[in-house]
């Protein structure tokens, strides 16, 4: 207590209300100061200031020049993801495949994910630093929920992907790019709602459709010829599959669905009712449907030559 | 500042007491284990200034006494929860970890400043099986009591603690629980029953079969069809149909704006490179 005598105690508080600046005279551990005077309802926020050791996007402490090093080459990365809005709601899909160089690092990455009950998002790129992104991007959005009682609006969670992509920055100039697709359901507007991003940050709105990742300009092609708008859940899901299938068939970075080992994208929903992800069984009929049809007609469902008037 | 000399054993008896009598000044809460899980229950007018909140996936938190000093606390664990379930897993939190914390702080808190905090918490976990749920009770100087079944504190706290004790029975359903709630915390010292409403209840549970976020407050529709049905078990005419409608389940969809009902079992994912979200049943979320 002896601060209280202090000629400064006017303009310093002791106990968990002190701020950062140390005491030279206090020996006593005091409790974890930084949770008891929480400013903002930002977990990231709140990462940077008591642990950024813990931040997604931290610069290797040795620098090397960039994309030369081969343990950065080999790390794997993860590749095309679609999203695409339907009626009342939106549509994400992933392929499964990580390629380090020319392997096939992993058969069955998951690279989509629910980031809250009306959102989601999609990376590419590196694969552990997209995963490490998606979980701190989780807890951003529960925690502040549940600090302020209520969710983020889906402007507010877009930008907020914004800011901890742009925090990657330093990273993704030596490296370890992780770029990611965001998707929600408006309640306000009623629609689904597609974000894009860049290496440093964002967020751009996409309307209709979108893709990312290495087999993107293959997806999005075939999406511009097949995606109707307004169209209902299924053709929407069955739209991004086709689109999936034809970013795998010439792009080598992002795979088929594997008939034999029962491995196919990872497809999720949004609408008024939440997040769904469809279960193994509903996207592998999907895929099934798609690939019998490929079996008669190779390059997919063919778009006439003419607007129909 | 005190002028003089005050023993140390006195500072501490004075504060102690000062805590207690904000405590007291208060209303009660209670918290109890039902066989679907854990209610917590409030009165509280405000509909927005909250007593029991959701801490983490199956953690939830209710106190009572001062609200600038509990909101504090409340974000405080929040915030605790939040980065101990990144830096690990979100098994990895627990509610005996979160009463720790606020027990060590708590009694720095009391140690340490001129004014104690005048409130007193409840951290409570549902487990995957009844005999897994957990309450714990957290006071002013930072002790920390484990209360298996049923706690009540805070406001007259004793008296609703023995009302509470007399209606509570283990396993009992989620409107059997709410009614024995409802009776302990209308049990006033001069033995009259206040007719309450359901803008003046904060209610909340941790429901055991709720995937990823177990905590859901009652509220509007389901919350005034609660109180009739408690009402309607304790009207001392026997004339009355005794058994009321059948109470729907507690996933039935409530009037409020959330999902109705929670994510598919598999549905949620943590995000990792860890399990996957395909209901696998090790890693069920």
């Amino acid at each position: 207590m002896g601060s209280y005598f202090d000629g400064s105690a006017q303009f310093r508080q002791t106990g968990p209300f002190a701020g950062e600046e140390e005491d030279p005279g206090r020996m006593r551990p005091r409790p974890a100061a930084g949770f008891m005077d929480r400013q903002s309802s930002s977990f990231a926020d709140f990462l940077a200031s008591h642990s950024p050791d813990l931040l997604p996007g931290r610069a290797p402490r040795s620098p090397s020049p960039a994309g030369d090093s081969s343990a950065l080459r080999d790390l794997p990365h993860a590749t095309t993801i679609v999203a695409a809005v339907c009626h009342h709601g939106v549509v994400l899909a992933g392929d499964r495949r990580a390629t380090a160089g020319s392997m096939i690092a992993k058969r069955d990455v998951e690279k989509v994910f629910r980031s809250d009950e009306f959102s989601a998002v999609g990376y590419a790129g590196t694969g552990s630093v997209g995963i490490e992104f998606v979980r701190a991007f989780q807890v951003e959005l529960e925690h502040y929920e549940k600090m302020e009682g209520r969710p983020l609006s889906l402007a507010g969670k877009a930008n907020r992907l914004a800011w901890m992509i742009r925090g990657n920055l330093a990273a993704a100039m030596q490296g370890l790019i992780v770029v990611p697709l965001f998707v929600g359901y408006d309640e306000d507007a009623s629609q689904g709602r597609i974000f894009s991003y860049d290496v440093a940050g964002g967020p751009y709105e996409e309307q209709r459709f979108h893709s990312i990742g290495s087999g993107s300009v293959f997806a999005r092609g075939s999406l511009k010829k097949l995606y109707v708008d307004d169209m209902p859940v299924r053709e929407t899901v069955l739209a991004c599959v086709q689109a999936l299938y034809d970013a795998a068939d010439d792009d080598s970075a992002t795979g088929g669905p594997d008939l034999t080992r029962r491995i196919f994208p990872v497809i999720v929903t949004i609408t008024a009712d939440g997040f769904r992800k469809l279960p193994e069984a509903e996207s592998e009929a999907y895929a099934q449907q798609v690939v019998q049809e490929r079996l008669v007609q190779p390059d997919g469902p063919s778009a006439s030559l003419h607007v129909a008037s | 500042m005190p002028f003089g000399y005050v023993s140390p054993a006195q500072a501490m008896r004075d504060k102690a007491e000062y805590a207690r009598q904000g405590i007291a000044r208060g209303r009660s809460c209670v918290t109890l284990e039902y066989d679907g899980g854990i209610l917590m229950m409030a009165p509280n007018p405000s509909s927005a200034l909250h007593k029991i909140s959701e801490i983490y996936d199956r953690i939830a938190f209710a106190a009572v006494g001062r609200y600038n000093e509990y909101e504090t606390l409340r974000k405080a664990g929040i915030t605790y929860a939040d980065l101990t379930g990144y830096q690990f897993d979100r098994d990895d939190v627990t509610a005996r970890g979160i009463a720790n914390y606020y027990a060590q702080n708590l009694g720095t808190i009391f140690t340490e400043n001129l004014k104690p905090f005048e409130v007193e918490i409840v951290v409570a976990e549902v487990g995957r099986q009844p005999d897994a749920d957990q309450i714990y009770r957290i006071t002013f100087d930072g002790s920390v009591t484990d209360e298996p079944g049923f706690v009540a504190f805070g406001g007259q706290a004793d008296q609703v603690s023995a009302a509470l004790k007399e209606h509570y029975s283990a396993g009992m359903s989620l409107p059997q629980a709410f009614a024995a709630a409802l009776a302990a915390l209308s049990a006033t010292g001069n033995g009259e029953r206040s007719e309450v409403t359901a803008n003046q209840l904060e209610v909340a549970i941790l429901d055991r079969t709720r995937d990823h976020r177990a905590f859901r407050r009652i509220r509007a529709a389901r919350l005034e069809e609660l109180i009739r049905e408690a009402r309607a078990e304790s009207a001392p005419a026997a004339d009355a149909p005794s058994s009321p409608q059948a109470p729907s389940s507690p996933q039935a969809p409530s009037a409020s704006s959330e999902p109705a009902t929670g994510p598919d079992a598999g549905s949620t994912d943590r995000g990792s490179g860890i399990g996957g979200g395909d209901g696998n049943p090790q890693n069920p979320l």
